[in-house]
């Protein structure tokens, strides 16, 4: 088979595709990512947001001199102007600088969206992979689960919860991706069942693999592309999911600012303070767009037969 | 296809008996004291008296005979008394589903009215203008924070203009169901709650019409010389539609959850808005009545999809 390829195409096209078929996976979507200028672009506005969100405390203390709990009361509902920076977005019912709150809330927007999705994607996978490959009542009990789990619309079961327990940042993600994992197990079991019948499952298992090797070394490399891609989305999704429970009260709670708390604040006064309900939707719609668009691009950079399955934007 | 269709109830119950489990569970778990909740700011009750209202309340028994208890009520549709009101649950919960319906089932109707051409005009508009413009929207759409979307109505097209009320269902002193007053008030909700969907359908009805337009038949039918119009409509939307359908169970979950927000937004007075109040009032029966109807709702419209689904497409055998 192999002396058969070598003898079709000429020497040149044949020795070009073999270096870039022996890059491997991660560098040759490396290779195509570089050649997508919107994914590039919606990564380098993430990288910024992160890196303002992680720096939140230096520059609040050095540039703006205000930090996200100081109030001025005579100050209050101050229109957006550029005398000085910690006015640039206004101020809130309390006089608190617009902007440095921004700041912090995409701290924890998205400290809440990574977190999730990696807990997410933990059980998902682990429940998903196991599901599929060991079958019977295990599976069915899955199933059940995810079926289950899927009949309720998530908002209302995260209301009871936000009923019993005013949660942290940290667990509140947890339980925001002990949530999350459906779509990812929905996926991460499909795979597995097709995957287990192939050959090389099977050479793995006659020559005595247990099953926890065969799942991890020969079934969880092949479908952890797909699930990143889908995590990707998955952040995206649990930064809206988190900022809706946070404007209704029962997510992060002040004083800590979120992007969603300071929604609930800012509609308590519409019309004295319009400009404060602009920014902080503004923020969660670019950060969930790029989160989508970056997920997008890494599936057709991963995988270009992939173009147009799930994830979140589907351009072509 | 009746066979079908009763195989698909009898799927729902383990699903809906999961939901039940859930929800008792999760409000049993409440550190609250229910007696002290029902009892509220009533200072002059002795402790027996307390106590005696615990046992007749069942709160002594062990958990699983609780939920047994429970579920036998749940099934005769009796959620128990309102801590809050002081009314039948089920009673107020039946008095705003309607409400809610009105929403979702417009919301649904825009979606197909708007997406279906929307999808249609980017295939066959295939890389031009609105085929990139389609996108764009579709991708901000699908990102965009729903309930500051309605914030951003109320504020703009309420509050700022006035074209458009900034909540509720009607102007005080007018209850009509079916009028313009009440058509005025839906736009606002309706419109918010359809963007996810709207900017969704498009998105997959596109993929399936390139799809099924590059098919053998829909050459035959072109080259035997229909009128293109025709050739679309009833060749190649036909089928592409089929796929489209699976979108409305999702659909569904968007309008339903959503409803939460939505109607708190725009002082609806809906299922969700009813649950997210009695979640404040710690009116634990009216929570627990509230998430387990939307998500009835729910479980109801996915078998819905499925039904649907087997009759547009009869390829789709009964399993």
């Amino acid at each position: 088979m192999a002396t058969d390829a070598t003898t079709v195409a000429p020497v040149g096209v044949q020795s070009a595709e073999i270096r870039r078929a022996t890059a491997g996976l991660w560098s040759d979507a490396l290779w195509r990512l570089r050649r997508d200028p919107t994914t590039i672009a919606a990564l380098i506005v993430l990288v910024i947001m992160v890196a303002l969100a992680l720096g939140a405390d230096l520059l609040a203390d050095n540039f703006f001199h205000w930090s996200f709990t100081k109030q001025d009361i005579l100050s209050s509902y101050e229109k957006p102007s550029l005398s000085e920076p910690a006015m640039w977005l206004g101020s809130d019912q309390l006089g608190r600088s617009q902007v440095v709150r921004l700041l912090y809330g995409a701290r924890v927007s998205l400290f809440i969206g990574t977190f999730g999705a990696a807990t997410s994607m933990l059980i998902g996978i682990v429940l998903g992979v196991t599901a599929g490959y060991f079958r019977g009542w295990w599976d069915d009990l899955v199933v059940w689960l995810v079926t289950t789990l899927n009949s309720i619309p998530t908002l209302f079961l995260l209301l009871i919860v936000g009923l019993l327990f005013r949660l942290a940042p940290l667990p509140l993600a947890i339980f925001l991706g002990a949530l999350g994992w459906l779509g990812i197990a929905n996926l991460a079991r499909g795979q597995t069942i097709s995957l287990r019948e192939r050959e090389y499952v099977l050479a793995a298992r006659t020559i005595g693999a247990t099953p926890l090797r065969v799942m991890w070394r020969h079934i969880f490399p092949n479908i952890l592309p797909l699930m990143i891609i889908l995590a990707m989305t998955d952040v995206g999704g649990l930064i809206l999911t988190e900022s809706a429970l946070s404007y209704l009260g029962f997510g992060i709670q002040p004083p800590v600012p979120s992007w969603g708390n300071m929604l609930t604040g800012a509609t308590q006064f519409l019309s004295k303070g319009p400009w404060l309900v602009y920014a902080p939707g503004v923020m969660i719609w670019i950060t969930v767009l790029c989160l989508y668009l970056v997920g997008d691009g890494l599936r057709d950079a991963l995988d270009p037969r992939l173009r147009g399955v799930g994830g979140g934007g589907g351009r072509k | 296809m009746g066979r079908f269709i009763a195989r698909r109830l009898v799927q729902a119950i383990p699903t809906l008996f999961g939901v039940l489990l859930l929800t008792f569970l999760l409000t049993r778990l409440s550190p609250a004291d229910p007696v002290q909740l029902m009892l509220g700011g009533q200072f002059d009750i002795t402790p027996e008296d307390r106590e005696r209202l615990r046992q007749s309340l069942g709160l002594n028994d062990p958990l699983p005979l609780q939920f047994v208890n429970w579920l036998w009520h749940v099934v005769q549709l009796d959620f128990g008394n309102s801590f809050y009101y002081h009314r039948p649950v089920i009673q107020m919960i039946g008095e705003r589903i309607p409400n809610s319906l009105q929403i979702s089932i417009s919301a649904l109707l825009i979606t197909v009215a708007v997406g279906v051409p929307l999808g249609v005009i980017a295939a066959l508009r295939r890389g031009g203008l609105v085929d990139h413009a389609i996108r764009i929207f579709s991708v901000s759409g699908h990102a965009i924070p729903t309930f500051w979307f309605g914030l951003i109505f109320v504020l703009v097209l309420g509050v700022q203009l006035r074209w458009f009320p900034i909540g509720s269902m009607n102007v005080i002193g007018n209850d009509c169901t079916v009028c313009w007053d009440r058509l005025w008030h839906l736009i606002g909700p309706v419109a918010v709650i359809s963007i996810g969907g709207i900017a969704n359908l498009p998105r997959i009805l596109r993929t399936e019409v390139l799809e099924v337009i590059s098919q053998d038949y829909v050459r035959t039918a072109r080259s035997k010389g229909l009128k293109e119009r025709v050739v679309i409509s009833g060749h190649v939307l036909r089928n592409a539609l089929i796929p489209v359908v699976t979108l409305f169970g999702g659909l569904l979950t968007i309008f339903v959850g959503g409803a939460l927000v939505i109607e708190q937004v725009f002082n609806w007075p809906g299922i969700g808005r009813l649950t997210f109040e009695a979640a404040i009032n710690k009116d634990y029966p009216l929570v627990q009545a509230g998430v387990v109807f939307s998500s009835l709702l729910l479980i109801l419209s996915y078998i819905v999809r499925d039904i649907s689904y087997a009759l547009v497409d009869p390829r789709i055998k009964v399993r």
